[in-house]
């Protein structure tokens, strides 16, 4: 177990283009920190340069406070598991799971010990004298994760791990590896692009995008009190809607815009009117999509309103919708940043033509 | 927007006739004989035709003056097993061609990790390695013939530039030679004279020392060897080098968070990932190798003695030049069981490869 700590971290690619841009981390020992953005966003090359993998341009990497910016990945003492598994095709889930072994010269016995220690813990005794593509997907992935846990590194790695598991497995593989992470309480660094994987996993999660830092936190705090406008778009299902005015950007989520009747009279809130274009029903939820006047021109929101409201609703009818002031959220329009509320003007909203 | 204002999708009144064979080739099976017919036909004409002839001629005493064939049995092979020189020349078949494979599959793997490596200047040395393989073969070997040859030997020359072999004034001086140290490590054997060559230049007489490489059996023998390796080479590389970079790169990433080293890292990730393929290249190569009559046609024409001589090379100068035709058949036919050995095992490794 170790902290990870990276300083003005930047990773450059000979076309100039900037993968990493001057990134500071701090991950505690055990946490469990998502890395998460969209692809492109650098989140796999900052994992890769914590890992070893890839040289790094500039910046430090500290790992339980020394300094192993230019190690090798064998000096640091961690374990990584890929998107692929990247489980040796020609060795079974034994030769497999050992080799990390065979490489520190452990001896045969001790090796034999620890796989099946490391199997155990993933129900995988009885495939190991299978070949990986003896195996379906889900087995694959607990192949991969025996391998990374067996030689207990101090720092555990995982690449999208779940990506190529189809929707089931995927829900519990997501359970299975936080419980298990839980239990290990290794520091472990998991990259993803699925923000419901990152809320659901991170004990912090750090947003990324174009190589930038865009916010740290836990998964309450970015949803709350999201850094800028990107963060308060990339999070959520659906995500937040943001509406330009003269003044700022203000931000509300789907759940936080609803019919006005059912909010309480006495609450302070912002109305909008609000045009109904389609409405989707999800079950637990109604998905309700529209139009709303806004500086410039009518912008598109979604509303998501909990079965338990039962207020009709149809398309091409014009309704009006509320937002509680303490759910608004303000973003500067030059920056996209958060920033305090300031008044904005509502004329837009009242002489409007929807 | 309601149904009744759509814009009308035209139909046409008036149906077209159907004619059937326009379909004809969406039929798998025929269009799959269609594809395979020309080289069906050339395989027949020019391989299975061919073949069979050569079978027929080798139980006659068939002549390229005579072409009936009189049926004899197994007179033919009987005499042409008897012949010497022909029991040297299967011999070489399998020597050169086992030599040169070992050689070259050990070469290729090693020059395929090196263009596997990220390096400045890496096409043009790809493209040097590629070099030989694009050189028609007769006009490679007509190449080496003057680099061995024994009188004006550029590596000869290279030699006695750098003083293994000897440029002296007038005869006698001792020079200890490349020949010498070969017989002391007994790569050559130690009979084996050195030539000394003698010439006028002016008033001087200047004698200079020659390998000899194709007028003498050992050093004959590895140069058609050497000439097989440097064709082979190429072609080996490549498709070795298609198998390394076939290997996932998260796969080399996995072996470096599980930290292992190269040695560990080449003999039980990377060898045994290209073992297929490596097998594929070898297959082939003994194929080409085996059957290979250019390289000793030009070289050494199985010279001297007929030590260098191989089975193609002796079908063709008892079959062809000796006007032989049945003896030529026969002698051509023992390569028969070798290489369908290796063709059977070359389509079972391709066809398992397929199924993985």
């Amino acid at each position: 177990m170790s902290t990870v700590e990276t300083v003005a971290l930047v990773k450059h690619y000979d076309n100039d283009v900037i993968a990493v841009n001057s990134i500071d981390l701090h991950i505690k020992e055990g946490e469990f920190l998502v890395l998460l953005g969209p692809s492109g966003s650098g989140k796999t090359t900052l994992l890769r340069m914590i890992a070893g993998l890839e040289k790094v341009t500039s910046g430090k990497i500290y790992m339980g406070g020394r300094d192993v910016t230019h190690l090798p990945p064998r000096a640091r003492n961690l374990s990584m598991v890929f998107q692929s598994y990247a489980l040796y095709p020609h060795m079974s889930v034994f030769g497999n799971i050992a080799f990390p072994l065979k490489a520190k010269g452990l001896p045969y016995q001790e090796r034999k010990k620890k796989v099946e220690w490391a199997a155990s813990l993933f129900g995988i005794e009885q495939y190991l004298q299978r070949k990986p593509r003896q195996l379906s997907g889900g087995q694959r992935q607990r192949v991969a994760l025996a391998r990374a846990l067996v030689h207990e590194p101090s720092v555990f790695l995982l690449d999208e791990p779940l990506s190529n598991l189809d929707a089931q497995l995927r829900a519990s593989a997501r359970d299975e590896i936080k419980q298990f992470q839980r239990r290990i309480a290794t520091t472990t660094i998991y990259v993803t692009h699925d923000q419901v994987e990152a809320m659901g996993m991170g004990d912090r999660i750090a947003v990324m995008n174009h190589g930038n830092m865009h916010q740290i936190g836990t998964p309450q705090e970015l949803y709350r009190e999201p850094a800028d406008t990107f963060v308060a778009t990339f999070l959520g299902s659906p995500p937040m809607n943001l509406l330009n005015q003269k003044e700022c950007i203000i931000g509300f989520h789907p759940e936080h815009f609803l019919p006005k009747d059912i909010i309480h009279e006495e609450s302070p809130r912002f109305e909008f009117p609000f045009r109904v274009t389609r409405v989707e029903y999800l079950g637990a939820d109604r998905f309700v999509y529209g139009i709303v006047p806004s500086e410039s021109g009518h912008t598109r929101v979604i509303s998501k309103i909990p079965s338990l409201v039962t207020v009709p609703l149809e398309t091409d009818q014009l309704y009006t919708f509320a937002v509680l002031k303490e759910d608004m959220k303000y973003f500067d329009k030059k920056t996209g940043k958060r920033i305090d509320p300031i008044p904005f003007s509502m004329a837009v909203f009242e002489h409007a033509e929807v | 927007m309601s149904v009744a204002e759509q814009p009308k999708n035209p139909t046409t009144s008036a149906p077209k006739k159907e004619r059937t064979w326009e379909y004809a080739l969406d039929n798998e099976r025929l269009l799959g004989m269609t594809l395979l017919l020309p080289a069906v036909i050339y395989i027949i004409l020019l391989v299975a035709v061919p073949f069979f002839l050569a079978i027929a001629y080798s139980f006659s005493d068939a002549t390229i003056g005579d072409q009936s064939l009189d049926f004899v049995g197994l007179e033919t092979y009987e005499r042409v097993i008897k012949n010497p020189t022909f029991q040297t020349a299967l011999y070489n078949n399998f020597r050169f061609t086992i030599i040169a494979q070992v050689l070259v599959t050990t070469l290729s793997i090693i020059l395929a990790l090196i263009l596997a490596q990220d390096f400045r200047g890496k096409w043009l040395f790809r493209f040097l390695i590629l070099l030989p393989w694009v050189t028609p073969i007769a006009l490679g070997s007509v190449g080496w013939l003057y680099m061995l040859d024994t009188l004006y030997s550029p590596i000869d020359y290279v030699l006695r530039e750098v003083g293994f072999l000897a440029n002296v004034e007038g005869k006698g001086e001792f020079v200890r030679s490349l020949t010498n140290i070969l017989q002391d490590i007994g790569i050559v054997e130690k009979d084996t004279a050195l030539k000394l060559n003698c010439e006028m230049r002016g008033t001087r007489e200047i004698c200079f020392f020659n390998m000899q490489w194709l007028a003498q059996p050992d050093t004959a023998l590895y140069s058609v060897i050497a000439v097989h390796v440097w064709r082979m080479l190429p072609l080996s590389t490549i498709i070795i080098l298609a198998g390394l970079t076939a290997i996932p790169k998260d796969i080399k990433d996995a072996v470096a968070i599980d930290g292992v080293g190269p040695i560990r890292e080449f003999f039980e990730v990377t060898l045994p990932l290209i073992a297929p393929i490596t097998g594929i290249a070898t297959l082939f190569g003994l194929i080409y190798t085996f059957t290979d009559v250019i390289v000793v046609a030009i070289l050494t024409k199985g010279n001297p003695a007929n030590e260098t001589q191989v089975l193609p090379y002796w079908a063709y100068l008892k079959g062809i030049q000796g006007t032989n035709l049945s003896e030529g058949a026969a002698i051509a036919l023992f390569m028969f069981p070798f290489l369908l050995v290796v063709a059977v095992i070359t389509l079972t490794l391709i066809s398992r490869r397929e199924v993985t």
